[in-house]
């Protein structure tokens, strides 16, 4: 998972001109997980490793290690619960919508 | 230092930079009276004389667009357009200064609808007044030449990097014939030089990324940034001008004074007007008058300063609008001016909003605006504030 870099905010003689953004695949830095009302929690005993919730999530906030789902990146996650709509585990779904605590 | 003369149009001579200038890209729609200037030139890519890509699109926001695209990728780009083909633009005008991108841009002044008209006024430019493009004003087809030729300089200029419009009278500029120098090829070549621009996004090695959301902890500091960029670009068209002098022999400034000095009242105005009244200051000084005038070539960055010294010995002074802001005050060059001469002078200050939609603006409707200063000078007192001449009753 990302970390989000907490830096201080560039003032305006510092910041690249016209919005520009020079560094790619700087979306992994940016903590856009912050509109969630409700978070996927994942059950590795449950889970059946199908990746049908990876392949579903519009965002990349399912996270896979060696071809295996592994654990939710909530910095990304937005809440919109597909993952867990979609996961076909029976009787109890591996991937469950828990209201977010702040 | 080598010159033809030549009789030319407006548009032509505009077509003409635009040749020398041999942009990369140039996407454009046809828009009276801005069309004969884009016929010449895509006739000139048509026969070869230059290897600029044309994008013929379906509407001037796609012009806009595409010229926003293509400047994004590195190219050296330009368009052309009048009054609602700039309206159409006006999204797209904000995105290209905003994304600092170098667009230059012949601006043939037309009033804006409705009621439909095709003919000269400044209602368009005045539109794009705040949008963070530099503006620039010429007086005949010669003075449209020249500002094309800076403009690329100015724009592309890595402490600037705002777009230019370069703005002159339809019709009357864009298309009556005038004798005018046109410079040699290899000496234009040398003065634009090459555009490097420092983000490309068609770079691989460097991808970067355009057209990102600036949401409130990021988009107040981009629009300091273009305020910055206007102010030092007062600086960087003084250095254009004075190394274009020599080319063209003479130098630019952000405004001319005409008989200004040892004049008691005077008027400012913009465009093609300004040749019209200096025939009428000419008129008047062998009568004994003491009439000036002041041109502003330059009206963004606006010279505050500049215009407010040459100004502050007069005895009243008359600013001529072709544009109405419809504020119920005055037209936009005379409250610019109100607040340039604020503390600086107490004279009176009166405004005249003239040629709307074409309508003539000739040496009689100039000296009517003379003689009424000159009552206002006597009395200290104007009777009427904002006057709209040539209007009927």
């Amino acid at each position: 998972m990302a970390k989000t870099e907490k830096v201080k905010a560039p003032s305006w003689k510092e910041v690249v001109i016209g919005g520009i953004n020079p560094d790619a695949g700087s979306a992994m830095k940016y903590n856009s997980g912050t509109w969630r009302t409700f978070k996927p929690v994942w059950s590795e005993e449950k889970c059946i490793q199908c990746s049908l919730c990876w392949i579903n999530c519009p965002d990349s906030s399912i996270m896979i290690k060696d071809g295996k789902v592994c654990g939710m990146d909530l910095v990304h996650c937005k809440g919109c619960g597909i993952c867990a709509a979609i996961c076909p585990v029976k009787p109890k779904k591996a991937i469950e919508m828990v209201k977010e605590e702040k | 230092m080598s010159k033809k003369l030549l009789a030319l149009t407006g548009n032509d001579a505009a077509a003409y930079a635009m040749k020398q200038i041999n942009p990369d890209v140039v996407a454009a729609y046809p828009i009276t009276p801005q069309t004969s200037l884009m016929e010449k030139f895509a006739q000139f890519v048509a026969d070869g004389e230059l290897d600029t890509e044309i994008v013929l699109v379906e509407s001037e926001h796609s012009a806009m667009s595409a010229c926003v695209g293509a400047s994004c990728a590195g190219a050296r780009v330009m368009t052309a357009t009048s009054s609602q083909g700039l309206a159409l633009m006006w999204e797209i005008v904000y995105i290209a200064s905003s994304y600092r991108l170098p667009i230059v841009m012949p601006l043939v002044n037309r009033a804006l609808s409705g009621p439909i008209n095709i003919h000269c006024d400044h209602s368009d430019a005045m539109g794009i007044r705040d949008s963070g493009w530099i503006q620039l004003w010429a007086e005949n087809a010669q003075e449209v030449y020249d500002n094309l030729l800076q403009a690329i300089r100015i724009a592309e200029n890595s402490d600037i990097l705002l777009p230019v419009a370069v703005n002159y009278d339809g019709f009357i500029i864009s298309h009556a014939i005038e004798n005018m120098y046109l410079y040699d090829d290899a000496e234009v070549k040398k003065f634009v030089g090459e555009y490097k621009p420092k983000y490309t996004l068609l770079d691989p090695k460097k991808p970067t990324t355009f057209g990102g959301f600036d949401l409130p902890d990021y988009y107040f500091e981009h629009r300091r940034q273009m305020a910055d960029a206007m102010s030092k670009s007062a600086k960087v068209i003084a250095d254009t001008a004075k190394e274009f002098s020599k080319i063209c022999g003479r130098e630019y400034k952000f405004i001319e004074g005409y008989k200004l000095e040892d004049a008691e009242v005077a008027i400012v105005a913009l465009g093609s007007t300004v040749g019209t009244a200096r025939a009428v200051v000419d008129e008047l000084r062998e009568k004994g008058v003491k009439a000036g005038l002041l041109k502003i070539r330059m009206f963004r960055p606006f010279p505050e300063n500049e215009i407010a010294d040459a100004l502050k010995h007069l005895k009243a002074i008359a600013i001529l609008d072709r544009a109405d802001a419809l504020n119920a005050v005055g037209g936009p060059l005379f409250d610019e001016i109100r607040a340039a001469l604020y503390k600086k002078s107490t004279m009176p200050v009166v405004n005249y909003v003239y040629g709307l939609g074409g309508r003539d603006m000739g040496l009689v409707e100039i000296n009517k605006v003379y003689s009424d200063l000159a009552e206002i000078a006597k009395t200290g007192k104007a009777k009427d504030l904002v006057t709209y001449l040539g209007v009927r009753e």
